[in-house]
C-alpha cells in the first residue's frame, strides 16, 4: 500500500533524475514555467489528509479536532498566534513529536494511502518522504558536504561520484551551490544564516522528500535571506508539496497557495490564499492578518 | 506579607510615603567602596595561594630530585636508560625508571580499557536512550561509586577480583596488575560517564531534530552526530580519567605488588609510579639517604606526565570545542 505514493526518487532511479536535473540546471526557465503551467491546469489533489485530529501535550490540549486538506504541489501556510498549535500541527505530519514522550494524538492523519498515526508506521521511511526544515537553521558540525551527504549516506548505497553529483544537484536546487562550490569541506557553521538555512534545505531534498515541512524557516534570518528562501519555495513547488508555518502574514500572503489561519488549537479557516486576505469569512481572521491581535 | 497590604490605599496616599522613602534612603557608599575592595582583595588572595601552593610543590619536587642525582650512584643514564629498579639492594642499586613507568603504563591500559568503554556507553545510554526516570535512579547510584573511598577498592581488588582472576587461570599472582587494574577502572567509570554524559547533553536538541528530521534512528543521531559533536569533551573526559588513573594509589599499593618490573604480563606483579612512593614514604627506608631522594626523582616524572597530559587535554579541548550560539 504504500507504493501508491512512493512515486519519487528510490536507489538508482533517483540519480538519473539527479544527473538528468544536474544537465539541464542552466536551461532557460520556461520550460520549468511549462512544467508549473501543466501542474496547474491538472486537478490538484490532495496528498495530507487529516480528519478530526487532536493532540495533547501531557494532559494539555494543544490541538483541537482539525479536519483539513494539503494539495499536491502547492504551497500551504499555517499562520496564527503563538502558542496556536500551528507547528504541532507541523510536527504530526513527520511524527517529529515523537521527540516528546508526553505528546499523543487522536483522530486521523493520512499521507496518500499512508496512517500517519498508526502504531505500524515506520518513522525512519516517513522523515524521508516528508523532510522538515527548522525555524533555527541546525546544521551538524561538520563539512558543507558531509552535512549534505548525511541523509543519502543513512538510506542508501552509493558509488562516490554518485554521492557528489546528488550533493551538487541539492545545493543547485536549494540555491546555494553557487556561494559553496569552491568550499564543499568548510565547516557547515562557517556559512551565514540565510546560506545555512538553504544548506538545511539542500540537506533535507537530498533524500528524495515528496513533502517539505517549514517550520517558520525565516523568522531567524534577515530579509536579504528571507527573500532568497522565498524564491527557493516557489522554484521547489513543482517538485515538492511545501507546508510552511509562518508568523509573517506578508510572507504567507506572497508566497502560498493555500493558508490555513489557526486559533488557540482550532483551525478557524482555510481558503486559497487570495481569500483568505482579501476577504476572510472569519471575523477573527480578518482581526489577525489586519494586525489587530497576535 | 500581604497581610500587610492595606488595599484600601488611593496612590496619591502612596505616592507622598514613597518620595518620602527615596529621598531618606542612600546607600552608605564609603562602606560599600570597603566593602568592594575587601572582597577584591579576598579574591586575590584565594587566586594567588593556590599559585603560591603549586609553586612550592613543584619547586620542593625539583630541588629534591636535584640532590637525588648529585648522589655517585645515580646517573641520568642509569634512570633513563637501565631497565633494573632495584633502590633497595644494597650492593646492586638500579635506578631504571622505566621499570616502574611500564607498571604504571600496564595498571593504566587495563583500567582505560575497562572505564573508556563502560564509562561512553553508559554515558550514551543515559544522555539519549534512557527515560528520565531511569536516568534519576542510575546517576545517584553512579554517584556512589564514585564516592567509595580508593582504599576500600583496594581490599576489594585484593579480596575478591584477584581470587577471581586465579579462578580463571591459576597463573594470576596474589598480587598482580590486572587485579589492580580492573580496580582502577571501576574507580574511574564514574568520572568517564558523568564528564561524557555532561558533553553529549550540552549538545543542542536541534541537532538531534535534525538528525530525525532526516530519517535517522536513534543510533544514527547518536553515533553520527552527537557523539562527534560532543568529542571534545569526551576526549577530555577520557585525558581526566587517564590522570586519574596514572596518579591512583591506594589501589595500586595494595594489589598491584611491590615488584618493579618490565613486563606485559599482567598476571605478574608490576610495581607502579605511585606504588613505590607509598613503600617509600611508608618507611620502609631510613630517612635521607639514596632511597629517599629517589621518590621525589619518581614524584617529578609522575608530575611531568601528568602535566603533559593536563596540557594535551585543554589543547583538544580547545581545538575542537565546537560552539553553539
Amino acid at each position: 500500500m504504500n507504493e501508491t505514493i512512493t512515486e519519487p526518487p528510490r536507489g538508482s532511479d533517483k540519480n538519473n533524475r539527479a544527473t538528468h536535473d544536474l544537465q539541464n540546471a542552466p536551461t532557460e526557465p520556461t520550460s520549468r514555467m511549462d512544467t508549473h503551467e501543466a501542474a496547474q491546469a491538472d486537478v490538484p489533489r490532495s496528498i495530507i489528509e487529516m480528519k478530526n485530529l487532536s493532540s495533547w501535550y501531557g494532559s494539555f490540549q494543544a490541538l483541537n479536532s482539525i479536519s483539513l486538506n494539503v494539495r499536491k504541489n502547492k504551497i500551504t501556510a499555517f499562520i496564527g498566534p503563538s502558542g496556536c498549535g500551528k507547528s504541532t500541527l507541523l510536527r504530526w505530519v513527520n511524527r517529529m513529536n515523537d521527540t516528546i514522550p508526553t505528546a499523543r494524538a487522536t483522530g486521523s492523519l493520512h499521507l496518500g494511502d499512508l496512517d500517519l498515526l498508526g502504531s505500524g508506521t515506520d518513522v525512519v521511511d516517513l522523515r524521508r518522504r516528508v523532510g522538515i526544515v527548522f525555524q533555527k537553521p541546525n546544521p551538524f558540525p561538520k563539512s558543507i558536504f558531509d552535512n549534505v551527504a548525511f541523509g543519502p549516506r543513512l538510506h542508501m548505497k552509493l558509488r562516490r561520484s554518485e554521492l557528489v553529483d546528488l550533493v551538487e544537484w541539492s545545493l543547485r536546487k536549494a540555491a546555494v551551490w553557487d556561494e559553496v562550490k569552491d568550499r564543499l569541506n568548510a565547516p557547515a557553521l562557517g556559512l551565514s544564516g540565510g546560506q545555512q538555512q538553504r544548506l538545511c534545505i539542500a540537506r533535507t531534498i537530498a533524500v528524495g522528500p515528496q513533502v517539505l515541512l517549514m517550520d517558520e524557516p525565516c523568522s531567524a534570518l534577515d530579509p536579504g535571506s528571507t527573500l532568497a528562501i522565498e524564491e527557493l519555495m516557489n522554484e521547489l513547488r513543482d517538485q515538492y508539496t511545501i507546508v510552511i508555518v509562518t508568523h509573517n502574514m506578508q510572507q504567507a500572503s506572497r508566497c502560498s497557495d493555500e493558508t490555513a489561519f489557526f486559533f488557540e488549537g482550532s483551525l478557524i479557516e482555510m481558503n486559497d490564499t487570495k481569500s483568505i486576505f482579501t476577504n476572510p469569512n472569519s471575523q477573527k481572521t480578518e482581526d489577525y492578518i489586519s494586525g489587530r491581535f497576535g | 506579607m500581604n497581610s500587610a497590604v492595606n488595599r484600601d490605599r488611593t496612590l496619591p496616599q502612596l505616592e507622598q510615603q514613597v518620595q518620602t522613602l527615596l529621598a531618606r534612603e542612600r546607600r552608605n557608599l564609603s562602606w560599600v567602596r570597603f566593602r568592594e575592595r575587601g572582597i577584591f582583595l579576598c579574591l586575590v588572595g584565594c587566586g594567588l595561594f593556590s599559585l603560591l601552593v603549586t609553586g612550592s610543590i613543584i619547586f620542593v619536587l625539583a630541588s629534591e630530585t636535584a640532590k637525588f642525582f648529585q648522589f655517585s650512584e645515580v646517573t641520568l643514564s642509569n634512570f633513563f636508560l637501565s631497565t633494573q629498579w632495584t633502590p633497595l639492594l644494597g650492593n646492586t642499586k638500579s635506578f631504571g625508571i622505566w621499570s616502574l613507568i611500564s607498571g604504571t603504563f600496564m595498571v593504566t591500559a587495563i583500567a582505560m580499557l575497562v572505564a573508556l568503554p563502560l564509562g561512553l556507553i553508559t554515558a550514551v545510554y543515559l544522555s539519549e536512550y534512557a527515560p528520565r526516570r531511569v536516568r534519576s535512579t542510575l546517576k545517584p547510584i553512579l554517584e556512589i561509586l564514585a564516592g567509595i573511598p580508593t582504599v576500600v577498592y583496594g581490599f576489594f581488588a585484593l579480596m575478591t577480583i584477584t581470587p577471581l582472576l586465579q579462578w580463571c587461570y591459576s597463573g594470576f599472582n596474589v598480587y598482580n596488575a590486572m587485579s589492580a587494574g580492573i580496580a582502577v577502572g571501576i574507580l574511574c567509570f564514574p568520572t568517564v560517564c558523568s564528564l561524557a554524559e555532561d558533553a553529549l547533553r550540552a549538545v543542542p536538541t536541534s541537532l538531534r531534530d535534525g538528525a530525525f528530521g532526516l530519517g535517522g534512528t536513534r543510533f544514527d543521531a547518536t553515533v553520527k552526530v552527537i557523539i562527534p559533536a560532543a568529542l571534545s569533551g569526551i576526549i577530555s573526559a577520557f585525558l581526566l580519567a587517564i590522570t586519574r588513573a596514572i596518579g591512583e594509589t591506594m589501589i595500586v599499593a595494595l594489589a598491584a605488588g611491590s615488584r618493579a618490573q618490565i613486563t606485559v604480563n599482567p598476571a605478574e606483579e608490576a610495581q607502579t609510579m605511585t606504588g613505590y612512593m607509598v613503600q617509600i614514604a611508608g618507611g620502609d627506608v631510613s630517612n635521607f639517604g639514596i632511597e629517599y631522594y629517589s621518590m621525589y626523582a619518581v614524584a617529578f616524572t609522575l608530575f611531568a606526565i601528568t602535566l603533559t597530559l593536563t596540557m594535551v587535554g585543554n589543547y583538544i579541548r580547545t581545538k575542537y570545542r565546537e560552539t553553539y550560539d
